[in-house]
């Protein structure tokens, strides 16, 4: 009582004013008013700029006219916490603004070459003054360099990560993993450049009479090079989430540790590894610059991934960017609609079967 | 999340000790079990398998399948230098210092300086808009947003992290660039006593359009790693600080943002390595000059990664080498910030398993 009093002199200790007093809403709402015309008045009367300055300076008033107002009704602490809020909830506005960009973008241009001619049809003999032409070939060249891709990153990946939670001990296995983790930031052009440096410029003039060629295995194996990483950690994580009694109860009934493994971990952790994939695989399917550097790309159809230049469809987005002919971002809008629609569908089916994943 | 019940007792309990066994008799040199390691059973009554045993089979393949990774790094590191070592000679210049670009010359005259520092300015500015809105946006879903609400927006967060970069970079130079360029006319009239904003344009395919579209795809790495952090501090301490008669803010502030701190220090690393290697968004949106200038509003700028995207079609024998000379030092660069990064995750062993 007597503390209270020495802060606060003349304040009684009635219920009414025992608890903090709150700021109320009409005034924060006076606050926002009075900053957006006050703002509208000073940007268009003077007229320094357009109705984006009006809001962020709006938004800088409304949090200095807050603030003012908070440290008089509930005191400086209670109106500091206000202002932090308020801009933590403006930071997620501000986030959400490109995301609601990109997205409506890519609907309301991609659509305009959503037919079948585009699903059918490759970019060879097609001219710059040409308006059909698909990307047909690109869709073909995700595909195989992808699965080719997956073919070799999966195995590999899930018995990396086999070794790291089973056998894994000591400074090799803290290494591998500190490894793998590093690896994962290795940047894609990277990747590509090694490809290149090593299969393109090296081994494939072995099989070719002595001369470099560019193929879509080459963009497979950069592809792997990227996707390892994840599919290791992902494998890892779920491993762990075994129970270590249902490893001690195949031991127990003298079941090898490796039979152990393939028969009862593997199936246990069977749907996370597959999301990791499938993430894996969406993330593989997006990359532009590795393709660019080992593939070559092409405008006509290649089935055939070890002979031959290919291109896919995050390279086929790259190259009717830089395209000059008219037609040409139409194109391009349209194989980025696809490549987000094959991006997102993998990742939500990835996200959809964690969630079913019991483990986790 | 931090501990494993699965791993410290099973596979040593039962495995390993009786087939260490096998694996000598097969004679496995190759056996990665030390010769010590007895049996821990009488395991005398077992049957004696005299072929090789598939359990060293099968311990060598996945350890091969480790040490793949750790084989693929070296290699990288070989294959780069070797390719890069003769056009480094070939080069007539500073590798290091001069500011061109012309590996495909008779006298090939290249070097580093001016994409290295085109790389660095344009991440370090993605990281300055990037990492405030982030951090924002991970406090709002660790600890402001409803349940309800926030399950949604990590998911929006984590699919923006999907979107490939192509993408981000085509929507950059086609839809952000007009927004960018007006603001950078505006800067440049009512700021240009500023170096950064200074010039006499053309305006538009800038530093700061590239920059902007990186802090775009660097927000949502950066985002879910921190908010992870955020997640895992102690309920205890927020209570207790709660208890003390704290706001929410200063709650945050004295015991979320503390005991984050090294995750967020990893996170914001990990987003720099991502900038850094960013090829395709860069070499979109940038406007391809070699010149090393704090000019951020005119057209300009160039890195490494967009750099080799956009010559490598025209390049020689001497100038895919000298591209894949600028790809080592990238992978240096980047091989540096993220062991750092990772260094910093480990010393918090709590956070190593969040930090994807």
């Amino acid at each position: 009582m007597s503390l209270l009093e020495r802060e606060q002199p003349g304040v009684a200790m009635t219920p009414d004013n025992i608890r903090t007093r709150k700021l109320p809403l009409i005034v924060n709402l006076g606050v926002a008013v009075a900053a957006i015309v006050v703002s509208a008045a000073l940007v268009l009367g003077t007229s320094i700029g357009n109705w984006v300055l009006v809001v962020v300076l709006a938004g800088a008033l409304y949090l200095v006219g807050l603030f003012v107002a908070a440290t008089r009704v509930e005191g400086r602490r209670a109106a500091r916490n206000r202002i932090w809020q308020a801009m933590i909830y403006s930071a997620c506005v501000l986030a959400i603004l490109p995301l609601a960009s990109v997205v409506w973008t890519l609907v309301s241009k991609g659509a305009s070459r959503l037919d079948a001619d585009f699903f059918n049809a490759s970019m060879n003999n097609i001219g710059p003054r040409d308006a059909d032409g698909g990307a047909y070939h690109a869709i073909i060249g995700t595909l195989e360099q992808v699965g080719i891709a997956t073919l070799f990153a999966v195995p590999l990946g899930v018995l990396g990560a086999i070794y790291l939670v089973e056998y894994g001990r000591g400074k090799f296995a803290f290494a591998i993993r500190f490894f793998v983790d590093v690896m994962t930031g290795i940047p894609s052009i990277v990747a590509g450049l090694f490809i290149l440096a090593f299969w393109v410029l090296i081994v494939s003039p072995w099989f070719n009479n002595g001369t470099p060629r560019f193929s879509g295995f080459a963009a497979s194996l950069a592809l792997t090079v990227l996707m390892l990483p994840t599919i290791v950690r992902s494998t890892e994580e779920m491993l762990r989430l075994v129970p270590g009694p249902l490893r001690e109860g195949a031991y127990a009934l003298g079941v090898p540790q490796w039979k152990t493994i393939l028969r009862i971990v593997l199936p246990t952790a069977l749907p996370g590894i597959v999301t990791g994939v499938m993430l894996a695989i969406a993330r593989a399917a997006g990359e532009t610059a590795p393709v660019l550097l080992v593939a070559g790309g092409a405008a006509a159809i290649n089935f055939d991934p070890f002979n031959g230049n290919q291109s896919s469809l995050a390279l086929f987005v790259y190259s009717q960017a830089s395209d000059s002919s008219r037609y040409a971002p139409a194109r391009a809008w349209t194989a980025a609609l696809t490549l987000v629609a094959l991006v997102l569908i993998l990742t939500i089916a990835a996200k959809l079967l964690a969630r079913r994943n019991r483990l986790s | 999340m931090g501990d494993y019940p699965s791993r410290s007792a099973n596979s040593n309990a039962g495995g390993p000790a009786v087939t260490a066994r096998h694996s000598r008799v097969a004679g496995g040199g190759v056996s990665p079990i030390p010769p010590d390691d007895q049996p821990l059973g009488g395991g005398g009554a077992l049957p004696k398998k005299s072929r090789f045993s598939m359990e060293t089979g099968f311990r060598a393949l996945s350890t091969s399948a480790g040490a793949m990774v750790l084989v693929i790094i070296v290699a990288i590191a070989i294959f780069l230098i070797s390719k890069a070592v003769p056009a480094l000679r070939a080069n007539t210049e500073n590798f290091l210092t001069y500011q061109a670009w012309f590996p495909n010359d008779d006298q090939p005259r290249f070097g580093i300086a001016a994409l290295a520092f085109g790389t660095l300015l344009s991440s370090i500015i993605a990281l300055i808009v990037a990492v405030p809105v982030a951090l924002g946006i991970a406090l709002f879903l660790s600890h402001y947003a409803p349940r309800r609400l926030a399950t949604p927006l990590g998911f929006a967060i984590d699919l923006l992290a999907a979107v490939p970069s192509v993408v981000f970079g085509l929507w950059g130079r086609d839809v952000f660039l007009v927004p960018v360029q007006d603001f950078s006319v505006w800067l440049n009239h009512y700021f240009s006593w500023i170096p950064l904003f200074g010039g006499n344009g053309p305006f538009g395919r800038s530093i700061l359009l590239g920059s902007l579209v990186l802090a775009i795809m660097v927000l949502p790495i950066v985002t879910s790693l921190s908010r992870e952090v955020f997640q895992q501090t102690p309920a205890m301490n927020e209570e207790a600080a709660l208890a003390l008669g704290a706001t929410k803010w200063e709650m945050i502030r004295t015991a979320v943002l503390p005991y984050g701190k090294p995750g967020v220090i990893a996170a914001v690393m990990l987003g720099l390595g991502r900038a850094l290697g960013e090829t395709i968004a860069l070499a979109l949106t940038l406007g391809t000059v070699f010149n090393i200038s704090f000019n951020i509003i005119q057209n300009g700028g160039n890195s490494i990664a967009a750099n080799i995207a956009n010559t490598f079609g025209e390049a020689n024998d001497t100038g895919r080498g000298a591209l894949i000379a600028s790809g080592l030092v990238l992978f240096t660069i980047t091989l540096i910030v993220n062991m750092a990064a990772r260094a910093i995750i480990y010393r918090r062993r709590e956070f190593r398993d969040s930090a994807a």
